[in-house]
Formats: structure tokens, C-alpha cells, sequence
């Protein structure tokens, strides 16, 4: 996937999760949560569709690792290889 | 007969508008069936019906806004005849004049009441007209029924058996000044008629999160579990050793048997939500985190069912990780105390004459003083503490 497709899934996602927000609105090292105001559930629900979309399983301990939509794009990248 | 009346989705609802019925008469329904959907100031609400039975008979219209407490339907229970028998039929023709049952008046004889004085005629016009007799107060000499007091005592039964106009539906959707309001109406009822007091306590969460880390390793991305079920759970837990907070003050303290948590869901667009986890106390942590998937979701929607609203019995607020240090939560009437929890913090926590750094949630409590004292909820946190060090028996 190029990084322009891992962030359209990105946007895709956080809109199903969160209805009423805006994710193509992000800049890349804006906080998504903080930005988005989704909160641990919802941010919770978002990589539990990451895991059904991409098959990609994000640990626990890598969450700091996805804060950005930049560093979340890095982060899913790293994993497809 | 049953008589299903608009039921109050809490402190701050005083109407409801009708939007859709979803049975018809004769049909048949159980217990939890959803039988309406009503639009309140929180959304459109799925009510459901808490008697299994045959639906009789509709007694508020589509789009008709009504008080709660107002018979809306009449269901017979199962196994009982169709006809209505004669000491309901008062009962009947009572909210039939509340709801404006657009009905011939039945013609059933007025009843004749020997030991009544009243004049001849006035008896013709009271059996012509269906009057009983005995609801007419006499003006006449001794206390006799006259032709004017018959006349006047139906003229004034029509005029409460008159169908009037239904109310326009002008209760608008869901909105984000409307959930202010009704957060607004139950918040200020709270402050004016509670006397609140408040006690806080700081939990060592290390070992409830080590706990979580590790039963979330072992599972799958779509079982994993949030730190807020393990404080639900152990607030349930905590309350079955304090009934007198798991209650609500109406004309007294009243305990509640099941243990029904009213948790705060806010909203992304302003305000606030309270479904309640029902029987909390007795749901695994794995079932806690399926509710929250479930009513989560549908909050935000603003797709709530009537029982989802109407069962608390107590409410928790959990600022969670973005949140501030702590909260000293408003109670929500008739309920008689709030738990809150802020954010879970890295601080230097003393123990043994070392100082260590732990993650620490701080706990409130803020309980109604009419209806328990500042030693039980003390005992309380105590408990919620205890608990919240042996999370594998949660």
C-alpha cells in the first residue's frame, strides 16, 4: 500500500468509528485522539477495525507508537513487510 | 388489565412524544418487547414492555406528545378474558378522560341509587344521560339532587371527555441544546434538592493494569479489555456491601436489589448520556466490555431503549486517560451517589518507608447526605480500593 492508501483507510476508519468528526481534516503530527476527541474506547474500536481491515495487529505497549497519522502510517507500513 | 404508561427515562423528562407504535391490538407480547418508539429530549427511545400479555387497546395516537405517567396502552395479561371487568371499567373510563380517548361514552345504565334524594326529574335526566347518581353533589333542600346540579354535573363531564386537539408534535430531534437541557433540568434539580457530600481516595493501580496487560497478551484484538470494566466491576462489587448508596430517595430511602450502574457516556458534540449496565455486580469483566460495545455505540447514536435509561440505580463517570486528576461528581436524581474516577497518573506513591512510583487513579464518591453518612461512603472507597488490588477476582 502506498502512504496515500494506508491514509485513506486511515480516514475510512476513523469515520465509521467516529461519525461525527472530520479525519481528512488531520495533519500529520496532529494527536489523533486529542484532535478527533475519541476516547479510549473508540480509539480501541479503531485498531480493532485496523486488525479486520489490514490484518495488522497493533500490542498494547506500541500504542504511543500511533499517536500521529503520521507515525501510524509509518507504524502500519513497518508491519506489511 | 395493564395499563403501560409513558415511563420516565429520568429526573430531567417530563413528556414524551409518540412517535410510532410497533404493535397493533391483539397482538401478543412478552416481557422486553419493544412496543414504541418515543422521542424524548435524548433521542428517539425504543420502549420496551416489561408485562407479557395481549395488547387491548391504543390509547395515544402517532406524534402525540403526552406527561409522563400517562396510560398509553392497555395490556391484557396472558390467560385473562377479553372483557373488561366491571372494577376496571372505572379504572378505564378514569385515564380515558386523562388521555382524550376519542370514544363514545358506552352505554351502560347509570346505576340507581335509592338512598339518594333527588327530584324525579333530575333522576330521568341522570339515567338518560349514563350519570351515576352518586358523584352529583345536591344543592337542593337537604342536600337534594336537583335538575341544575344533573345538568351541571354532565355538562362538566363533557367537558373533561371532550377529545382535545392533540398536541402539536413540535418536540424536536435530539439535538445538542436539547441534551444540554435535559442535562441542565436534572443537574440543577440535583443541586437544589441534594445535599451532597464528597470524599476522595487515591488507588495503587499497578496491579489491576499488570493484571489487564497480561489477560490482554493472551487475546485477541477484538476481546481486548479497557481499565474501565475492571472499575465498573469493582464498583458493583463494593456497592453489595453498601446497599444504602445502590438506591434512590424517593420519600425515603429506597434500596434498589439489582445493582444497576448508570455510566456517563459523553458525546463528541456536547453533553452527556447515562445508560445504565444492568446487574453489573454479576457480569464477568469480558461481559462488561461486550455491554460497553453495545451501548457505547448506540448512546452516541442516540438509539437507546427505555430500559436502558430508566434503571440506574447509581451512576459512575470515568474521566479516563485524557481526563483530569479527578472528579467530584453532581448526583442524578432519585439516585443517592456518584463514583468518579480521573485520569490514571504516574506519582510517587510511600509504602514501607520507600518511595516508589505507581500509577494512581483518584476515586470519589459523592453521596446524598439525607440518605447515607461520610463513614459509609468511606467504607465504600475502602472496599473499592481493596477490590481493585486483586483484579483476577473481579
Amino acid at each position: 500500500m502506498t502512504d496515500a492508501d494506508i491514509k485513506t483507510t486511515i480516514f475510512q476508519l476513523l469515520k465509521r468509528i467516529a461519525p461525527d468528526t472530520e479525519p481528512t481534516l488531520l495533519k500529520p503530527n496532529d494527536n489523533i485522539r486529542d484532535t478527533l476527541g475519541i476516547d479510549s474506547f473508540d480509539a480501541l474500536q479503531f485498531i480493532i477495525a485496523l486488525n479486520e481491515k489490514l490484518g495488522i495487529e497493533i500490542p498494547e505497549q506500541d500504542y504511543g507508537k500511533t499517536a500521529t497519522l503520521e507515525q501510524l502510517t509509518a507504524y502500519i507500513k513497518t508491519k506489511e513487510r | 388489565m395493564i395499563e403501560f404508561r409513558m415511563p420516565s427515562l429520568g429526573a430531567d423528562m417530563e413528556a414524551g412524544t409518540l412517535r410510532e407504535w410497533k404493535v397493533k391490538p391483539g397482538d401478543t407480547v412478552e416481557r422486553g418487547d419493544i412496543i414504541a418508539d418515543v422521542e424524548t429530549m435524548k433521542g428517539i427511545i425504543e420502549i420496551e414492555v416489561f408485562d407479557a400479555g395481549v395488547v387491548e387497546q391504543l390509547l395515544v395516537k402517532e406524534d402525540e406528545k403526552v406527561p409522563v405517567g400517562t396510560v398509553m396502552a392497555l395490556i391484557r395479561p396472558a390467560g385473562e378474558t377479553a372483557a373488561p371487568k366491571p372494577a376496571e371499567r372505572h379504572v378505564y373510563e378514569t385515564f380515558k378522560s386523562i388521555v382524550n380517548v376519542k370514544e363514545e361514552i358506552p352505554p351502560v345504565p347509570a346505576p340507581v341509587h335509592e338512598g339518594l334524594r333527588a327530584s324525579p326529574l333530575a333522576r330521568r335526566i341522570a339515567a338518560e344521560n349514563h350519570l351515576d347518581l352518586s358523584t352529583v353533589q345536591g344543592s337542593g333542600e337537604g342536600g337534594a339532587i336537583t335538575r341544575e346540579d344533573v345538568e351541571k354535573a354532565i355538562a362538566e363531564r363533557d367537558i373533561r371527555l371532550k377529545p382535545r386537539p392533540a398536541e402539536p408534535a413540535t418536540a424536536p430531534a435530539a439535538s445538542t441544546e436539547n441534551i444540554r437541557m435535559a442535562v441542565a433540568a436534572a443537574m440543577s434539580k440535583s443541586n437544589r434538592e441534594i445535599p451532597h457530600y464528597y470524599l476522595e481516595t487515591s488507588i495503587d493501580m499497578s496491579k489491576a493494569l499488570a493484571w489487564l496487560a497480561g489477560a490482554n497478551r493472551q487475546r485477541p484484538v477484538a476481546k481486548r479489555l479497557l481499565p474501565v470494566v475492571l472499575l465498573i466491576k469493582a464498583t458493583a462489587k463494593a456497592l453489595r456491601e453498601f446497599p444504602d448508596l445502590n438506591a434512590v430517595w424517593e420519600n425515603g430511602l429506597q434500596r434498589k436489589a439489582e445493582i444497576n450502574i448508570g455510566f456517563v457516556i459523553s458525546l463528541r458534540t456536547g453533553g452527556l448520556i447515562v445508560p445504565a449496565i444492568r446487574n453489573a455486580d454479576k457480569k464477568s469483566p469480558d461481559d462488561l466490555m461486550e455491554t460497553l460495545t453495545d451501548l457505547i455505540p448506540r448512546a452516541r447514536a442516540l438509539k437507546l431503549r427505555s430500559s436502558d435509561l430508566s434503571e440506574s440505580t447509581i451512576t459512575l463517570t470515568n474521566l479516563g486517560d485524557d481526563g483530569a486528576d479527578a472528579v467530584f461528581g453532581v448526583i442524578y436524581p432519585p439516585q443517592v451517589a456518584i463514583v468518579g474516577f480521573g485520569g490514571i497518573r504516574e506519582q510517587p506513591v510511600a509504602e514501607n518507608g520507600l518511595i516508589g512510583v505507581r500509577p494512581v487513579l483518584r476515586a470519589t464518591l459523592a453521596g446524598d447526605h439525607r440518605a447515607t453518612d461520610g463513614l459509609t461512603g468511606s467504607r465504600f472507597l475502602a472496599a473499592l480500593q481493596q477490590l481493585l488490588q486483586q483484579p483476577e477476582t473481579l
